[in-house]
């Protein structure tokens, strides 16, 4: 089991801040087009984040033209330039999921205040 | 070079690629292996090299098998298996063969005892769909109807019945090294392999590039 642990630490990337489950950040998404590369920014709430060593997840959702949209991010992939937390959420739960359920007021998330 | 290695399954992780994405290894303990018998064509009808892997008390090897092993150094290994080889002269007992025979890039067929699953119905061993649950079904998880009636008047041969699952040796074929650590005698194989956390597996060259 040590040699797994130590192979989940070469990949795995400390340099992003912590955030959990109802804040709203923003994802620098490395984009390849051709030899050329470029970033893009995903931005959205995160509604579940999943902790598993090397493997670990996250989902941010983001309502873009009426539409929701749901992204699936590994939390310690390359192409993963950088996540910016916008805003801390306080939310009861550790995976929000019936945000999927609710449409524009309803869909807001108080705002964590930090002491 | 020996056909193969012995090794331990440590169990499975993932790696990011240059590109990437991500690809599932299983992560194995791989040699070294200690030549403990060479068989030549002359002398036994075939070539092969017999290697000791792992480790084991001295006091829990027999006799006989602490003579065999003095041959090759007295190292009391805790598994023993054969591989096929070219040239058996290239070899002298006691030497030590390492992951350096493979390289990153190339593929492998790994062999192991698969999990045991026990006497396991229809649904889990072949797959099968099962009934309705609901709707006054009666007929859940079991297989269904299993032949004919008067002709042929029998069960047809290999009809996929209830029966033990698991506990074989099964082998896959071309799986890919993504990584060797030879430092730390570490294969990185892209997949799975069978076999529980630490089981023993029989890593070996290719079947299907060798024709």
């Amino acid at each position: 089991m040590d040699t797994i642990k130590e192979l989940g630490k070469e990949v795995m990337r400390l340099d992003h801040p912590n955030f959990e489950s109802g804040d709203t950040v923003k994802v620098h998404v490395k984009i390849r087009e051709g030899d050329k590369e470029r970033i893009q920014i995903f931005h959205g709430i995160v509604i579940s984040k999943r902790k598993n060593n090397a493997n670990s997840t996250f989902t941010v959702r983001k309502v873009s033209y009426g539409v929701g949209v749901e992204r699936l991010f590994l939390l310690h992939s390359p192409i993963i330039d950088k996540i910016e937390v916008v805003s801390r959420g306080r939310v009861k739960r550790a995976k929000i999921y019936y945000l999927r359920k609710l449409r524009g007021k309803a869909a807001r998330i108080k705002e964590r205040r930090l002491t | 070079m020996s056909d193969g290695l012995l090794g331990k399954k440590l169990g499975m992780t993932g790696l990011f690629q240059s590109d990437g994405s991500y690809v599932p290894v299983t992560v194995v303990q791989a040699g070294p292996c200690i030549v403990t018998q060479i068989k030549t064509d002359v002398k036994d009808g075939y070539n092969a090299l017999q290697l000791g892997f792992g480790e084991k008390k001295r006091s829990g090897v027999s006799k006989p098998v602490a003579g065999h092993l003095k041959k090759s150094g007295d190292v009391p290994c805790a598994y023993l298996r054969e591989f096929s080889v070219d040239n058996p002269g290239e070899y002298s007992l006691g030497q030590k063969i390492t992951v350096g025979i493979f390289k990153v890039g190339g593929s492998v067929d790994v062999s192991g005892t698969s999990k045991g699953r026990g006497f396991s119905g229809v649904i889990k061993r072949h797959g099968f769909h099962g009934g309705r649950k609901t709707h006054g079904s009666h007929s859940h998880r079991i297989p269904g109807s299993i032949g004919c009636s008067a002709w042929p008047a029998k069960v047809i041969k290999g009809k996929k019945l209830p029966g033990q699952f698991g506990n074989e040796r099964k082998t896959i074929q071309n799986l890919e090294i993504v990584d060797i650590r030879s430092d730390e005698n570490i294969l990185l194989i892209k997949g799975a392999v069978p076999g529980a956390i630490s089981g023993l597996v029989e890593i070996k060259k290719p079947k299907a590039s060798k024709i």
